[in-house]
């Protein structure tokens, strides 16, 4: 009688730990795929580097220092490993691509060109996507998060190695340090 | 979220296995009514045939047949550059496997839904009209609600049940006709109070099958709204871009009621239909102005908050999201509104506007037909409709009290003319005087009552 009693506790405390189990990976999985939706836009905006770069040298001839920057910060971004220095290098292109973007209200005839306008536009869409994917990512990471510390799924996720995820955060310097005003 | 999708799919199940019942019932009467008392089977494996088929039409391709039927084209990214980013940005927001195909109507109503089989198969439909007059972050909570049906697996369910709706009116609607035309061919079975009977019998059959069809189905889709409302706020974290939409929408429902489109009315975000108001629980949308206080009174973007809200405004007992979804997580912060201008169409109606105001001071009265076309009726117009001179439809043009303006002095009544133009007014009598641009007379004699009215100014 108590090793059918014991027989049947261990059943359900199986059938639970699977549910959990089970639980967990699909969450671990939203997580992945929010990074891989990250991934897609920021290679995105990788590409669009270059053309933009390309676009601007040929009116703003002054400028060099500027788009050394830009470009250099974007080989940084295409080479960044891990979540956390993505951010970083991340944070790095969108400050230089801010500078230059101020650079070139200077430059008119830059500003009514066609093909600049299309990349500046594809731009601000793809900054848009990377926001959302960001935003979607992070959430899936919390979900996850929580439930791998909470009991007792905590136990099943140390068994099985579910660590916990990182949040995508782009630090943008300028948006933190006070704006330079000069008269 | 994955305890919405369970429950969505199991409530789904249910609703098409109720369906299917539903139309057996209306199917066995008609078969016993055209072939005599062994016909009821027949009518049960005909009806059955049908629905089994209906099914799998709807299964393998149900958004094209729903898509066609309300006329809409697929658009690319150069048609509409604005609505194809938020459609994008939301699928992504979503977490969605891949960009919904867009649709375009072209109608001047305001209106958006979506429909599919699952997020793959999934299509977005917006009205010319709606994407005219939204401003970015309004286009932006109306996408996000619809992505929010797509994800919870709403759409399946919803053009599952439009097809299914559809039949089993259509099928009560036989069995009605047959019951008032047809009636001659009864069998001869039993006496003729037996034939009575089963006639009230079949007739309340033929009524209440539809009737329940149509509540089963608006029960389940006024919950769909509230959390794909909640999901809308969540992916777009900006609660008022979709109150603010639902507003704009609600604003010319009445005005824009399409009578063929009454099967498709619990898809849209809005209901089209001008009943929609009415009884509680005929509706198929809950109180728009119910949803946009929810939506206000958010103080967060998640879950959490809008089931917070919901309280606040439904009371303290009532329940909106599962609990397991609120539970999930915490409060998300809003974020602050997008700093696009408002749209074209925005500036186009504010100068509307202000030509109304000119046009009220020249003596005319506006009347914005539904074709978009501004009529401009004289103040004093000796009718009282006017049809559109555009495309025909009749306007009721408000008349003011007989006898307004009019003023009785010491040897009769007095009209104090009130511009040098044209002018008009209504006498006690009801006919209406008109008064043209260059009468100089002091007074002039009614053409209805015959009284003499002295002419002021």
């Amino acid at each position: 009688m108590l090793s059918l009693i014991l027989i049947l506790a261990l059943v359900v405390l199986v059938v639970l730990a699977i549910n959990v189990y089970n639980s967990l990976v699909r969450l671990r999985n939203e997580v992945r795929n929010g990074w891989s939706q990250i991934d897609v836009q920021l290679k995105r905006r990788h590409d669009l580097v270059p053309n933009l770069v390309e676009t601007v040298k040929g009116y703003a001839t002054h400028e060099r220092q500027t788009l050394e920057n830009v470009t250099k910060a974007r080989n940084q971004a295409v080479g960044a490993q891990g979540v956390e220095a993505q951010g970083l290098a991340e944070a790095g292109l969108s400050a230089a691509l801010g500078r230059l973007m101020v650079v070139v209200e200077q430059y008119p005839e830059l500003r009514a060109n066609q093909n600049f306008l299309n990349l500046q536009e594809e731009l601000t869409a793809t900054e848009n996507r990377i926001g959302f994917a960001r935003q979607f990512y992070n959430d899936s990471v919390m979900q996850y998060n929580t439930r791998t510390q909470s009991f007792p799924a905590n136990v099943v996720a140390g068994m099985f190695n579910f660590v916990q995820e990182r949040f995508f955060e782009i630090e943008e310097p300028a948006a933190r340090e006070a704006p330079e005003v000069r008269f | 979220m994955w305890q919405a999708i369970r429950d969505n799919s199991r409530r789904s199940r249910w609703v098409i296995l109720l369906m299917g019942l539903l139309l057996l019932i209306p199917g066995a009467l008609l078969g016993r009514v055209l072939f005599g008392p062994g016909g009821g089977a027949w009518g049960v494996v005909g009806a059955g045939a049908i629905w089994a088929a209906l099914l799998t039409i709807t299964l393998r391709g149900g958004e094209q047949l729903v898509l066609s039927t309300v006329g809409a084209r697929e658009i690319r990214k150069e048609d509409a550059p604005r609505l194809w980013n938020v459609v994008e940005e939301m699928t992504i927001a979503a977490g969605l496997p891949k960009v919904p195909r867009v649709y375009l109507i072209d109608s001047y109503m305001q209106n958006a839904f979506a429909t599919g089989r699952s997020p793959e198969t999934a299509a977005i439909v917006v009205t010319d009209g709606l994407l005219r007059r939204m401003t970015r972050d309004e286009l932006q909570g109306v996408v996000a609600h619809e992505i929010g049906h797509v994800r919870n697996y709403d759409i399946r369910f919803m053009t599952v049940a439009v097809v299914m709706l559809g039949s089993v009116t259509l099928l009560a609607d036989t069995c009605r006709r047959v019951l008032w035309f047809g009636g001659g061919r009864r069998s001869r079975a039993g006496g003729p109070q037996a034939q009575a009977a089963l006639m009230v019998l079949l007739f309340l059959a033929a009524v209440l099958a539809p009737l329940f069809a149509q509540l089963l189905y608006l029960a389940c889709s006024r919950q769909r709204e509230f959390l794909a409302d909640a999901s809308a706020a969540r992916f777009t974290r900006y609660p008022e871009g979709l109150a603010s939409a639902l507003e704009k929408i609600a604003e010319r429902v009445g005005v824009t009621q399409e009578d063929s489109q009454r099967a498709l009315a619990p898809m849209y975000i809005v209901s089209p239909l001008a009943g929609a108001s009415g009884l509680g629980l005929f509706r198929t949308h809950p109180r728009t102005e119910e949803r946009v206080r929810i939506l206000r009174s958010m103080a967060g973007a998640g879950w959490v908050d809008y089931e917070r809200a919901f309280r606040q405004v439904q009371g303290a007992a009532s329940r909106c999201l599962d609990a397991g979804l609120v539970g999930s997580e915490g409060t998300v912060a809003l974020r602050p509104p997008s700093a696009e201008a408002g749209t074209r169409e925005d500036a186009l109606e504010r100068g509307r506007e202000a030509v109304g105001v000119f046009e009220r001071d020249l003596g005319f009265l506006p009347i914005l037909c539904e074709c978009g076309l501004r009529v401009r009726v004289p103040e004093r117009f000796p009718r009282d409709a006017i049809h559109c001179p555009r495309c025909g439809r009749a306007h009721r043009v408000p008349q003011p009290e007989p006898g307004a303006g009019v003023t009785s002095g010491s040897d009769g009544p007095v009209y104090r003319r009130r511009s040098e133009g044209w002018d008009g007014f209504r006498c006690s009598c009801g006919r209406v005087n008109q008064l043209s641009p260059g009468l100089r007379v002091p007074s002039i004699r009614c053409k209805g009552c015959g009284k003499q009215i002295r002419i002021e100014g």
